[in-house]
């Protein structure tokens, strides 16, 4: 068999990306029809920039999900070696040294094999999956954290801002790659430092929602006790099988190395969180709606949360899509590094540092891999971009 | 303003106390330590061996009279061995009497590193001193072309300019340097495209820097850096467009360049300037990516080899220096806000 053209390989990948097209056009056909009832997800649709940000994130959003949850859109398994592949240019006809390539096999690296014969553009599309399931979640708690914390922190001032504010410049004080080098290591793993930092951070968000829901529904005390216990009960389960691997039920359970990875991507995103929930809390917290509530004689913790904090959902928002990049930037700086992820792991930050190697004779294992990270940063930026200009219009 | 200079020190000085020790914490656990004796002796210790090889070099002595000994506010260990006497502060071939009871950081000896086997402020002058090369020809790119860019970009906001400006430094910003680096490689420096026009690797450049080897990292490590920048002088530089003083220079007949350069570019950019400060953590970064990526044995990388062989001393000396360039850029930001900005007060 001849290797592919380029036309060809466009036109394969694309054939093969129809479920992420599908979708994608779903979405979009969805949310432009009911935008008007979408409150600022929808005004989204009327900016360019914030939909062309939406369609690359939910591009690699699908993407991720198809090909790592649904074994849907990678052509050969990742970690499948080929000792014919090695290093071959995109299109290669897939054969292997010894015996019959299985028939069903799809029959073409379509960009090209890596330095151990595995498929590129499989590892670039599972990669998306592996950001997938760890940035948002990892913005999210960081989010958890620094709203639980920064709230009173800007609200009461004083000497518990004090303390807060020095610890979270201390950690900013840190460079990034410094304090990954220190808790990123399988030595630290071995000393449990990482299992009781994820003890610590986790709390928050079952504190965050407790404190939500008993701030709201204290005065119902029916309807208080119903979310509250909810929360605690699922929010144990979750907090013991994520944090100390002991799921009674044994369902929940969170690897060693993937769990110092989110730590530490938490603990790093944290404080700016914090920084920015405390600068804001500090200038609404002197708005007259914030006084009326004081004067109605509301508790601190239902002004905080129900009060200040959905006034200031606009720049969080932004920030959090901003943060999710962030994040992926991370990750792939530790993957990069060869830090907390295994080595033969298809994330995006591990292949380019694989591929690096390479570059001076061979462009096409470390390219594909940084395209699709920068995209997707990009993705977020311009999303975050779109909302900003949408929530100032009104 | 005294005041707050003073007080702002005192704080850094706690927090450089802090994070040295929790840097000092986290390389000292056990399985750190094993990690150590076992580069530094073979690969194959028994868990005896290692225990024997850490107590004879002290390793083993309490977390915080360790810490007390590095910081020069403790005795150094002493061990009397086969009539032989060693001690932290004993240079070898010295007798034991004249050497110094203390020796830490406050005595001026930063230690001796496991890696390179040289004393660590020898190597950290001679790295600092290639860093502070690149940093320099980064600052020189990076600042005047990110301001550039956010002045045009925000002088007339809405315009295809400002669109085209904004887009490239959102580009920017989410391209990290390990991106952009192998980016460039692969487009300036890769046999495969065949432009080469530079090198891929700058260790050529840590002694003789020329344009075709240093110009890849300095462009690598400003890029991403420079768009932040940008949209911050932008943003500063939109809102004081709007002012009432500009529409007076206007109505008054003023030409558009000279209220660009003369009314409006001043006030604007006091914003960038704190941001400008700010940027050196980030920068810190980019430098260990960049000097990784291109090999270029700097800072950054001394960083890399320190952390990941658990060379104790060395990393530490590499943590005080960067948290105290992090902490005095923050200061310097601060305290230049102040007077360029006379509306704020530090009181």
């Amino acid at each position: 068999m001849d290797p592919l053209s380029w036309t060809e390989i466009f036109l394969r990948i694309a054939a093969q990306l129809t479920p992420v097209w599908i979708a994608l056009v779903a979405t979009f056909a969805l949310s432009v029809a009911f935008r008007r009832r979408l409150g600022l997800y929808g005004k989204l649709f009327d900016s360019p920039i914030g939909m062309a940000g939406f369609g690359l994130v939910m591009f690699w959003t699908y993407t991720g999900i198809f090909a790592g949850a649904f074994d849907l859109i990678l052509t050969h398994d990742v970690l499948d070696q080929s000792a014919a592949m090695k290093n071959k240019g995109p299109g290669t006809p897939y054969s292997q040294m010894m015996g019959t390539p299985d028939p069903n096999a799809y029959p073409y690296y379509l960009l090209g094999g890596d330095n151990l014969g595995r498929d590129v553009f499989s590892r670039m599309v599972v990669g998306a999956w592996e950001v997938i399931k760890i940035a948002p979640f990892a913005s999210l708690f960081a989010f958890m954290v620094g709203i639980t914390l920064g709230l009173p922190a800007g609200y009461h001032g004083g000497r518990l801002d004090t303390v807060l504010s020095f610890l979270a410049n201390l950690i900013l004080a840190f460079p990034v790659i410094l304090l990954f080098y220190l808790l990123v290591t399988p030595e630290i793993i071995q000393t449990g430092i990482p299992v009781y930092m994820a003890a610590v951070l986790f709390v928050f968000p079952i504190i965050f929602l407790i404190l939500l829901w008993n701030s709201r529904f204290h005065t119902q005390p029916a309807a208080r006790n119903l979310y509250v216990g909810v929360t605690l009960v699922v929010g144990a389960w979750l907090y013991a099988g994520i944090a100390w691997d002991a799921d009674p039920l044994g369902l929940v359970s969170f690897p060693p190395n993937l769990l110092v990875v989110f730590v530490a991507v938490v603990f790093v995103n944290a404080p700016t969180v914090f920084r920015i929930v405390r600068g804001l809390t500090m200038d609404i917290k002197t708005r007259d709606y914030v006084a009326a509530a004081q004067t109605r004689g509301e508790g601190t913790w239902y002004i905080m949360l129900w009060e200040i904090l959905p006034n200031v959902r606009g720049p969080l928002i932004v920030d959090f899509c901003l943060r999710i990049g962030y994040t992926t930037i991370l990750l792939g700086t530790l993957g990069f590094f060869g830090l907390g992820l295994s080595p033969e792991s298809p994330d995006w930050g591990s292949t380019i540092n694989e591929g690096r190697k390479l570059l001076s004779m061979y462009l096409h294992p470390a390219l594909p891999p940084a395209v699709a990270l920068l995209s997707l940063v990009l993705g977020l930026n311009l999303l975050a971009d779109g909302l900003r200009e949408e929530s100032l219009r009104d | 303003m005294v005041t707050f200079i003073l007080r702002r020190v005192g704080v850094m000085v706690l927090t450089a106390l802090c994070l040295t020790f929790i840097v000092f914490f986290l390389t000292n656990l056990y399985p750190n330590l094993e990690k150590l004796a076992k580069t530094q002796g073979n690969f194959r210790m028994t868990d005896a061996e290692v225990e024997s090889y850490l107590s004879r070099n002290g390793y083993l002595d309490p977390m915080l009279s360790k810490y007390g000994q590095w910081m020069g506010v403790w005795p150094g260990w002493v061990i009397e061995e086969d009539s032989v006497t060693r001690g932290r502060c004993i240079a070898p071939g010295q007798p034991p009497e004249e050497a110094p009871r203390f020796c830490g950081i406050l005595q001026g000896d930063w230690g001796h590193s496991t890696v390179f086997r040289k004393d660590v402020d020898e190597i950290i002058a001679e790295k600092l001193a290639l860093t502070g090369w690149l940093m320099l020809w980064v600052m020189l790119l990076m600042v005047p072309s990110a301001l550039i860019l956010g002045v045009l970009a925000g002088m007339r906001e809405g315009s295809r300019t400002d669109r085209t400006l904004s887009t490239f430094a959102i580009t920017t910003t989410a391209t990290p340097e390990y991106v952009s680096g192998v980016l460039f490689i692969a487009i300036f420096a890769s046999s495969a495209v065949g432009l080469q026009w530079f090198k891929g690797t700058a260790t050529g450049a840590m002694t003789n820097p020329n344009f075709e080897n240093f110009f890849l990292p300095v462009l690598t490590i400003a890029l991403y850096g420079m768009g932040y920048i940008a949209r911050m002088t932008r943003a500063s530089m939109a809102e004081v467009m709007t002012a009432q003083y500009i529409r007076t220079a206007r109505l008054k007949g003023v030409s558009f360049p000279n209220i660009v350069l003369k009314h409006a570019l001043r006030n604007a950019l006091i914003a960038p300037f704190t941001v400008i400060m700010l940027q050196f953590p980030w920068l810190l970064n980019g430098v260990v990516i960049v000097e990784t990526l291109f090999n270029y044995k700097g800072f950054g990388w001394t960083l890399v080899q320190a952390a990941s062989n658990n060379d104790i001393e060395l990393l530490l000396a590499v943590s005080v220096v960067s948290v105290v360039v992090v902490l005095v850029t923050q200061l310097i930001s601060d305290i230049g806000y102040v007077y360029l900005n006379p509306r704020i007060s530090v009181t």
